[in-house]
């Protein structure tokens, strides 16, 4: 048999030729990406626990959720101006989810082009990638979409038709008490706790903080991690939906005749 | 030793047959894959169906092989959907019919990825492998006649973990296992067994620079599904890759004309 002619393997994924100033050239390799992730979603996960923390205080009524809403708007006044604060973490917060979809992004297209085009013909006989790990890019998308949905829902109030600015508690009341908004609030926080799971635990290995003495509890962090996020915020939609949290609960805020009279506590806005 | 056995079992093997240059399909094999000795390797059936083949006069199936016992990493192939078959830690070559059952179907292929073209059957081009290891995968020190053995200490520790590293034999099955084709465990492990030792200080963070750059222009990157670990024949743990990204990591932010490294 004549020796097989060989054609030298092309690289899928050709280097740029000029050196990038460093952080770039950082954030161009895979491994600077992936790092990039995960600070950010470190940052992501701080963000999602202290919001279902606070939302907590809905099962307190009224009064303390909008206190506490207000308590955001006043942080570190008076070394800041009212709701300045709250932008710089806000800004912080954007500058995290803008570097962890963008390095999400292009590491999915590196990964689509790195693979052999047809793939396997027999099936798959996956051994450790459970559904979480398969799901990331899928859960992500819908985690995405969520949070614009959102934000029009309880911050812009473009998507509630009962919005009162300030009036959390009346706003989160008369969203979840329709059932397809519920709805889309529970299937897109199944995602988050899935895409959590696989995040809070892999995220040790991009950073490489890897101790054998820890590793074992790596897992469980994950799991109690994204399990506590996930029941937090599934249960408000539910409690909603229950009648355990309701508008006619509280004293301060009252539906008459269909019109949301907003809570005594902000009768007078204006005043901040 | 338990004696061979007498019975034999018949399988229903799929292959893919793909001539060089030309295209592929999965040809379907029964008569030739019938009273095979459970006590043969996964290879030793291979044989016989080739041979097999051959009497009839037809094209044998092409696959690497050279040891036959698990150390030179050239008989990789993905078999029921399991990167070197359903037996953890171990090679094809090691792997052996009374895995299967009478009646089985086979299903074997080769490695897909982009930077593994398929030369012919079941055989794949690794030399994207070669390219990282060119890029740092050595020490460039003279050594010299062969030292005392005592003369660099080396803790046990240490020792153990470069061997564990050191095990890698470069098969491609962690690329072949990852949805993302990323070569991580492979680069992970060249890079430990020399970045764990004395002797591979003096290169570690340009080496850890040069072959990460290397595996990146060639493959995907890690999304930690783990099945590399899993398909790995050497059970190369996925630990060594999170040596790699911090090893990396700290090579970005070292000023390293200082610490002695370009
Ligand atoms: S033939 Fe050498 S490892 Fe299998």
């Amino acid at each position: 048999m004549q020796t097989m002619e060989r054609q030298r393997v092309a690289p899928v994924h050709p280097r740029p030729r000029r050196p990038a100033p460093w952080p770039v050239e950082f954030y161009r390799s895979t491994v600077g990406m992936k790092w990039v992730m995960a600070v950010s979603g470190i940052f992501l996960m701080g963000y999602v626990f202290l919001h279902m923390l606070g939302n907590l205080k809905l099962y307190m009524g009224a009064d303390d959720i909008n206190h506490y809403g207000e308590f955001l708007r006043d942080l570190l006044v008076p070394i800041f101006p009212r709701t300045v604060t709250l932008w710089l973490l806000r800004i912080g917060l954007i500058l995290a989810f803008f570097f962890h979809v963008h390095s999400a992004y292009r590491l999915t297209r590196i990964n689509r082009r790195a693979r052999a085009e047809g793939g396997y013909i027999s099936k798959r006989d996956y051994q450790a990638a459970t559904i979480a790990s398969r799901s990331m890019r899928m859960t992500g998308v819908v985690i995405l979409l969520f949070v614009l949905w959102h934000l029009a829902d309880l911050t812009w109030g473009t998507a509630n038709p009962d919005f009162v600015r300030g009036d959390v508690y009346r706003n989160v009341v008369a969203s979840f008490e329709r059932p397809v908004v519920s709805l889309i609030y529970i299937v897109a926080n199944i995602a988050l706790g899935l895409h959590l799971f696989h995040g809070a635990w892999s995220m040790f290995q991009s950073l490489g903080l890897n101790n054998p003495r820890w590793n074992s509890v790596r897992r469980g962090f994950a799991a109690g991690f994204a399990g506590i996020v996930m029941v937090g915020n599934l249960s408000f939609p539910i409690a909603v939906l229950t009648g355990v949290i309701s508008a006619d609960d509280n004293p301060d805020c009252r539906v008459v005749d269909g019109v949301i009279e907003t809570c005594e506590l902000y009768a007078g806005e204006g005043e901040g | 030793m338990s004696g061979a056995s007498n019975e034999t079992i018949d399988v229903v093997l799929h292959v893919w047959r793909q001539p060089p240059g030309g295209e592929g399909r999965m040809v379907t094999y029964t008569e030739e894959a019938k009273g095979i000795s459970p006590d043969m390797s996964f290879l030793e059936m291979l044989d016989v169906v080739n041979e097999r083949l051959i009497a009839k006069g037809e094209e044998p199936i092409a696959f690497e092989h050279d040891c036959r016992e698990g150390i030179c990493g050239s008989c990789g192939m993905m078999i029921n959907g399991q990167p070197h078959g359903p037996q953890k830690g171990t090679a094809t070559c090691q792997l052996h019919m009374r895995e299967f059952r009478d009646g089985d179907e086979i299903y074997v292929e080769p490695w897909r990825a982009r930077a593994f073209p398929v030369l012919r059957d079941l055989i794949v081009d690794r030399s994207a492998f070669d390219r990282i290891i060119e890029a740092g995968g050595y020490i460039t020190a003279p050594t010299g006649s062969a030292p005392d053995a005592n003369l660099i200490p080396v803790p046990k520790e240490a020792a153990d973990a470069a061997m564990d590293a050191a095990a890698c034999i470069a098969c491609g099955a962690c690329v072949a296992a990852c949805p993302n084709n990323a070569a991580h465990l492979f680069t992970a492990a060249k890079l430990q067994h020399l970045n764990l030792l004395p002797q591979g200080q003096a290169e570690r963070y340009q080496r850890t620079v040069a072959m990460v750059e290397a595996m990146e222009e060639y493959f995907g990157s890690c999304t930690m599904h783990g099945e590399c670990q899993e398909a790995c024949p050497k059970e190369i743990s996925v630990d060594f890759i999170a040596y790699m990204n911090r090893d990396f990591v700290k090579a970005q932010l070292k000023n390293r004309k200082l610490a002695g490294q370009t």
